[in-house]
C-alpha cells in the first residue's frame, strides 16, 4: 500500500502539555477505500480526524492527500468534508442551503442551476429530498446527522471525515444510519475516515479497522481479521469477547483445557502465559465426567451464551449454535475444549 | 378547573398593576402637556404641543442623536460583535478579562469618566471637529456592560466553535465564518444588546451636557428651564415616537436577511 496510498500520515505527534494525543501515528488509506478508526474515549482518534481535516495543528508529522502535501494547507482550502459528533448544522439555513452552503463559496466555478441540482442530488442521496425547506430546528437528531453528510459530500471531498457522527442518536437510527452512510460511500467511492469507539459500528462499517491506543496505531486490518487475529493483547481484548484462560506455551503453541493450539504472532514465546479465547472458540459438550458445570444460560436466537464455571474455579464464556446448546441449563455438567483455532497468548500477571 | 381560574385572575390582576404602573406617568405627563400655562388659556389648551415645533434647536438635536445612536449601532455590529466571537472563539484565555474590562464603565461614575475623557473631546474638537461621531466614541465604551453581557450570552448558548469548524472545512475564511455564519446564529443576542444600547444612547444626558453637546436630552432639559409643559410634551413625543419605532422593528425573517449580508 505504501506509496500508493491516496492519504498517508505519518508520524503524527500532538501532546497537550504532558498528555501525549498523537505519539507517532501512521496510517495509509486507499482510494475509495473506508477506514474506521477505533479506540477507547481519549486515545487521540478526535486529534487524529482533525489534523487531516486541518483544523487541529501537529508538533510533528506529515500528511500527504492524493500525491499533495497538504501538512501547512489552512482548513478552508483542504477539501476535506467533515461530520461532526455534535450537531453542526446552520440553525439559521434551510437544509437545501447548508448542502449549498460549500457549493456557494465555490460561487465563480458553479453555476445556480447547477448547485441548486446537485444539493437536490444529495439530499435525494441520503434521503431527505421531502425536507429541503425545513430547518434545523425542524429536524430530528438522525435527520440533522443526514444533513450534515450531504453538505460533507456536497463538495465532493477529497476525504469524507466522520467524528463520531453516531453517537447522539439511538440505537435504532445508529444502526439504519450507519448501514445508509456505507451505502452512500460504496456508492460514491468517497475515501473515508470513520472515528468511532463502538467496536460493532467499525467493524461492522469499513473495510480496514484501526485499532488505536494513546496515540498509535496498534493493528489495522480487515474487520474479521482484526477478530481472529489480532496482533496485541490490546487488540484481541477491546474488539470483542474474550476469555482469559492460563497455559504452558512452548514452541508457538499453548496447551490449555486438555488440548494444544497454535499461538498467533506477537503472543509470548515460552512460559506460562494467558490465553485469550473467543466464546465462540470453545466447545461444549454435556459431559458427566467433564471440567465445567454450565452457571447461566443466555437465548440470543441463532446463537445461545453460556457462562460456565470451570472446576477450577474461572469463569468464561462460551457462544455456541442453538441446536448445539439444547438441553445446557443452568448446574449442567459439561466438557469445555478448544476449537482448532489459533488464540493470542499474553504474558501471565 | 378552579385553578386555572384563579390562576387566570392572578395574571390578569399582575398585568393590570404593570399596566398601571407604566401607563399613569404616560397619562399624567399627557395630562400635565395639556395644562393651561399662559394668561389667555383656559382649560385644556395643546399649545405646548404646537409648539414644538417652534424649539429651534430640536429638529436638530434630534437628528444629532439619531446620528449618535446609528453610529453606536454601527461600531456594535462591526467592531463590538466580531470582538466578542473572536474571543469566545479564538482567545478564550482572555474571556475574564476582557469580560471584567467591559464591566468598568458601570462601576466608574460617569462623572469621573467624563472628567477623564473631557480634555481629550476638548483637544479633539479643536482640532478635529465637533461631530456626533466623536460623542459615538464614549457612548460605545458607555454600553459595553450591558451589550457584551447580552453577546456573551448569546455565544454561550450555542456551539459557535463546532459552527466555525464546519464552515472552515467547507470552505470559509474567517471573516466569512464571523458574519455568515456566527453573526446570524446569535441575532437575537445581537438585537437585544443593540436596543440597550441604543436606549442608553438616546437616553443619556450627563456626558453629552458636560460635554457640550446638544443631544436631544440637553436640549430637552433646556426647553424644561424655560418652558416645562413644553418640555413635557416633547419627552412625551418622544416616547410615542420610540414605541412606534419598536413596534415597526424588522420581523423575524427580514432581521436575517439583514445579518446575512456576506461581508468577505
Ligand atoms: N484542545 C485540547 N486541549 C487539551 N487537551 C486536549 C485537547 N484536545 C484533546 N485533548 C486531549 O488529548 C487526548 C486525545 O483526545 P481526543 O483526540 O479527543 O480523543 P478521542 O477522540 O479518541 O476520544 C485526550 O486526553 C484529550 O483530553
Ligand atoms: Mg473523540
Amino acid at each position: 500500500m505504501s506509496s500508493s496510498a491516496y492519504v498517508q500520515l505519518v508520524d503524527l505527534v500532538k501532546h497537550f502539555g504532558k498528555v501525549k494525543a498523537l505519539d507517532g501515528l501512521t496510517i495509509d488509506i486507499a482510494e475509495g477505500e473506508l477506514v474506521a478508526l477505533l479506540g477507547p474515549s481519549g486515545c487521540g482518534k478526535t486529534t487524529a480526524l482533525r489534523a487531516l481535516a486541518g483544523l487541529q495543528g501537529l508538533d510533528r508529522g506529515q500528511m500527504i492527500v492524493d500525491g499533495k502535501d497538504v501538512t501547512f494547507q489552512s482548513a478552508n482550502k483542504r477539501g476535506m468534508g467533515m461530520v461532526f459528533q455534535a450537531y453542526s448544522l446552520f440553525p439559521h439555513m434551510t437544509a437545501r442551503e447548508n448542502v449549498e452552503y460549500g457549493l456557494k463559496l465555490r460561487a465563480n466555478k458553479i453555476t445556480t442551476d447547477k448547485r441548486k441540482a446537485r444539493s437536490g442530488e444529495l439530499l435525494d442521496l441520503v434521503g431527505l429530498s421531502t425536507h429541503v425547506n425545513h430547518y434545523p430546528y425542524q429536524l430530528s437528531g438522525g435527520q440533522q446527522q443526514r444533513i450534515a453528510l450531504a453538505r460533507a459530500l456536497a463538495i465532493s471531498p477529497k476525504v469524507l471525515l466522520l467524528d463520531e457522527p453516531l453517537s447522539a442518536l439511538d440505537a435504532k437510527v445508529r444502526t439504519q444510519l450507519r448501514e445508509e452512510i456505507r451505502r452512500i460511500q460504496v456508492e460514491l467511492g468517497t475515501t473515508t475516515l470513520f472515528v468511532t469507539h463502538d467496536q460493532e459500528e467499525a467493524l461492522s462499517i469499513a473495510d480496514r479497522v484501526g485499532v488505536m491506543r494513546n496515540g498509535v496505531l496498534e493493528q489495522i486490518a480487515a474487520p474479521a481479521e482484526l477478530y481472529d487475529r489480532p496482533n496485541t493483547a490490546f487488540v484481541a481484548e477491546f474488539v470483542g469477547l474474550t476469555n482469559p484462560i492460563a497455559g504452558k506455551v512452548s514452541s508457538g503453541t499453548i496447551e490449555i483445557l486438555g488440548g494444544v493450539v497454535k499461538t498467533l504472532p506477537g503472543s509470548i514465546t515460552s512460559g506460562n502465559g494467558i490465553a485469550l479465547v473467543r466464546p465462540e472458540s470453545l466447545d461444549v459438550v454435556a459431559s458427566k465426567s467433564g471440567n465445567a458445570t454450565v452457571f447461566s444460560a443466555s437465548f440470543l436466537g441463532a446463537t445461545c451464551r453460556l457462562s460456565i464455571s470451570l472446576n477450577d474455579g474461572t469463569r468464561v464464556t462460551a457462544q455456541l449454535p442453538s441446536p448445539d446448546a439444547a438441553g445446557l441449563g443452568a448446574g449442567a455438567p459439561v466438557k469445555v475444549s478448544l476449537l482448532d483455532m489459533p488464540v493470542f497468548v499474553k504474558a501471565a500477571g | 378547573m378552579k385553578q386555572s381560574m384563579g390562576v387566570r385572575l392572578w395574571r390578569w390582576t399582575i398585568i393590570s398593576f404593570v399596566a398601571l404602573y407604566l401607563l399613569v406617568p404616560l397619562y399624567a405627563m399627557f395630562d400635565f402637556s395639556t395644562k393651561p400655562f399662559g394668561f389667555a388659556d383656559k382649560g385644556r389648551t395643546f399649545r405646548a404641543w404646537t409648539m414644538i415645533a417652534s424649539q429651534p434647536d430640536l429638529l436638530a438635536a434630534i437628528s444629532r442623536s439619531l446620528i449618535t445612536a446609528a453610529i453606536v449601532m454601527a461600531l456594535i455590529l462591526f467592531m463590538i460583535v466580531p470582538t466578542a466571537i473572536w474571543v469566545h472563539l479564538k482567545l478564550p484565555v482572555l474571556r475574564r478579562p476582557f469580560e471584567l474590562l467591559c464591566l468598568l464603565p458601570l462601576a466608574i461614575p460617569a462623572i469621573v469618566i467624563v472628567v477623564g475623557i473631557a480634555p481629550l473631546y476638548r483637544w479633539i474638537s479643536i482640532n478635529i471637529n465637533e461631530s456626533p461621531i466623536t460623542l459615538a466614541g464614549v457612548y460605545s465604551m458607555l454600553i459595553l456592560p450591558y451589550t457584551y453581557r447580552s453577546l456573551s450570552a448569546a455565544l454561550d448558548a450555542v456551539d459557535i466553535h463546532t459552527l466555525a469548524e464546519a464552515a472552515t472545512t467547507l470552505g470559509a475564511s474567517i471573516s466569512r465564518v464571523i458574519f455568515g455564519i456566527i453573526m446570524p446564529t446569535i441575532k437575537t443576542g445581537i438585537v437585544n444588546g443593540s436596543f440597550i444600547a441604543i436606549a442608553l444612547v438616546l437616553g443619556e444626558y450627563t456626558i453629552s451636557n458636560i460635554l457640550n453637546f446638544k443631544t436631544f436630552q440637553v436640549v430637552i432639559a433646556q426647553i424644561g428651564r424655560q418652558n416645562g409643559n413644553v418640555a413635557v410634551a416633547v419627552s412625551l413625543a418622544s416616547l410615542l415616537f420610540v414605541i412606534f419605532l419598536l413596534l415597526i422593528i424588522p420581523t423575524k425573517k427580514r432581521q436575517g436577511a439583514v445579518l446575512d449580508v456576506d461581508i468577505a
